[in-house]
């Protein structure tokens, strides 16, 4: 109801206000031509001397400011594209030498194991050559031993059943008809005896 | 203040009456609001221009926005060969610009808005493209009337038809701004009486339509000096780029 009567308030005084600008309507000015003259007069002065301020100062001194911020700004984009480069040659030539000598690392480790090995093979041959000797040396020994081993036995027993035959008997007995007797059982049972 | 919608497009005199023979020049407020929109845009640019530091400043930025976005809407009209009319082209945009900004403020008086001052930038326009257009191609410029790829029959008609529409460039480029600026102002002032004349019961309408229509009168007033200097980067384009 409120809304009804502000808008029919709205659409009645609009005839009010037509009436009342319609008194005071005298056309258009703008084809009053008392004033043309003096408007065509400023115009042509104002626009004019903006005209050539602004085409022979200013417009020259803003294009000019505009060319030396983009060439400013390219330069320093390959100033920083250029720096860019020497970063990355400079990483590629670390790389290089960690490369190198992780390389060099491993080679004087590999050396030095096989040094080593060499080494260790070189005193193992020569304890292996000194515990052969030794071995062999101790064997001729056992051999030389085991070879002289039946003459002694063969002696104390020759010694030992002369001198029980005198006490025995009372009598010198020939040392060499006993040592035959000996001889003679020794080739008959001297493995028996010495477990050759 | 007047409530005639129309008196806000009077001209009037300030000051003594100047007269060189038969013509009067007197010192006008529309001579006052060209003085002061040519003054504020060269205080503008100047100081715009003034410094050039890598990081612009407010007032700068603006002037160089202004420049790039003038300098662009010529490349992209009419070519490179437009340069040298750079400076009239910007020139003439900001003027319109700033005579049509000046008239959104309240009391201030719409130089735009006089068909005089439109139909002279408009005939100089026209003049101009023409001298130009005849000085870069000789009497092959009247092959402008005379479009390929038309049967001979239509051929009169059509050459007819563009010399009309030639013809008709100043008047049409000026009529549109003159218009524009006087029905949009003509039709703010009309909805400010309404807002007096309903007061406080009923003036709340035609207020929020005023409210709408200043910023759909400061979006007219920038299109209209992009069209005016866009139309006149077609025409200097048709000029210096034959491509009939």
């Amino acid at each position: 109801m409120i809304k009804k009567i502000y808008f029919q308030s709205i659409f009645f005084s609009l005839f009010f206000i037509k009436e009342a600008f319609a008194a005071e309507s005298g056309g258009m000015p703008q084809l009053n031509p008392e004033f043309w003259v003096s408007q065509i007069f400023w115009l042509i002065l104002t626009f004019s001397i903006m005209y050539v301020v602004l085409s022979k100062l200013i417009l020259p001194k803003i294009s000019n400011n505009l060319e030396s911020r983009k060439s400013q700004i390219l330069e320093n984009i390959e100033a920083a594209e250029k720096q860019r480069e020497d970063s990355d040659a400079k990483l590629k030539e670390y790389d290089e030498i960690i490369s190198k000598s992780k390389l060099e690392a491993n080679s004087i480790f590999n050396q030095a194991r096989e040094k080593a090995l060499k080494d260790i093979g070189a005193k193992r041959e020569i304890l292996d050559k000194q515990i052969d000797n030794e071995i062999a040396e101790a064997e001729k020994e056992i051999d030389a031993l085991k070879k002289n081993a039946p003459d002694k036995i063969n002696k104390i027993a020759i010694e030992t059943s002369s001198e029980l035959l005198q006490k025995l008997i009372g009598a010198e007995v020939n040392n060499s008809s006993i040592s035959a007797i000996v001889d003679d059982l020794y080739k008959r049972n001297g493995d028996k005896y010495y477990g050759n | 203040m007047a409530a005639n919608p129309m008196s806000q497009f009077d001209v009037y005199r300030i000051g003594p009456e100047i007269k060189v023979g038969a013509f009067d020049i007197s010192f006008t407020n529309a001579s006052l609001f060209m003085i002061l929109s040519t003054v504020s845009i060269l205080l503008i640019f100047n100081l715009g221009s003034k410094k050039n530091s890598i990081l612009p400043n407010k007032i700068q930025l603006l002037a160089e926005l202004s420049y790039t976005f003038v300098s662009k809407m010529i490349s992209d009209t009419a070519g490179s060969k437009a340069k040298p009319y750079f400076a009239f082209i910007f020139s003439l945009f900001m003027f319109v610009l700033f005579c049509n900004m000046f008239g959104m403020i309240p009391y201030t008086f719409t130089v735009t808005s006089h068909i005089i001052v439109t139909f002279v930038l408009a005939a100089f326009i026209f003049i101009g493209v023409t001298v130009i257009g005849f000085i870069k191609h000789g009497f092959g410029y009247l092959k402008l009337f005379v479009p390929s790829g038309v049967p001979a029959v239509l051929l009169p008609l059509i050459v007819v038809i563009e010399i009309i529409s030639y013809l008709s460039r100043p008047i049409s480029l000026s009529v549109r701004l003159f218009a524009n600026m006087m029905a949009g102002h003509t039709m703010m002032k009309v909805f400010g009486g309404f807002v007096i004349s309903l007061g406080i019961v009923g003036g709340w309408l035609p207020l929020s339509f005023s409210v709408a229509l200043t910023g759909l009168e400061i979006l007219v007033a920038f299109l209209q000096a992009y069209v005016f200097a866009i139309l006149t980067c077609i025409y200097l384009n048709d000029a210096l780029n034959l491509h009939h």
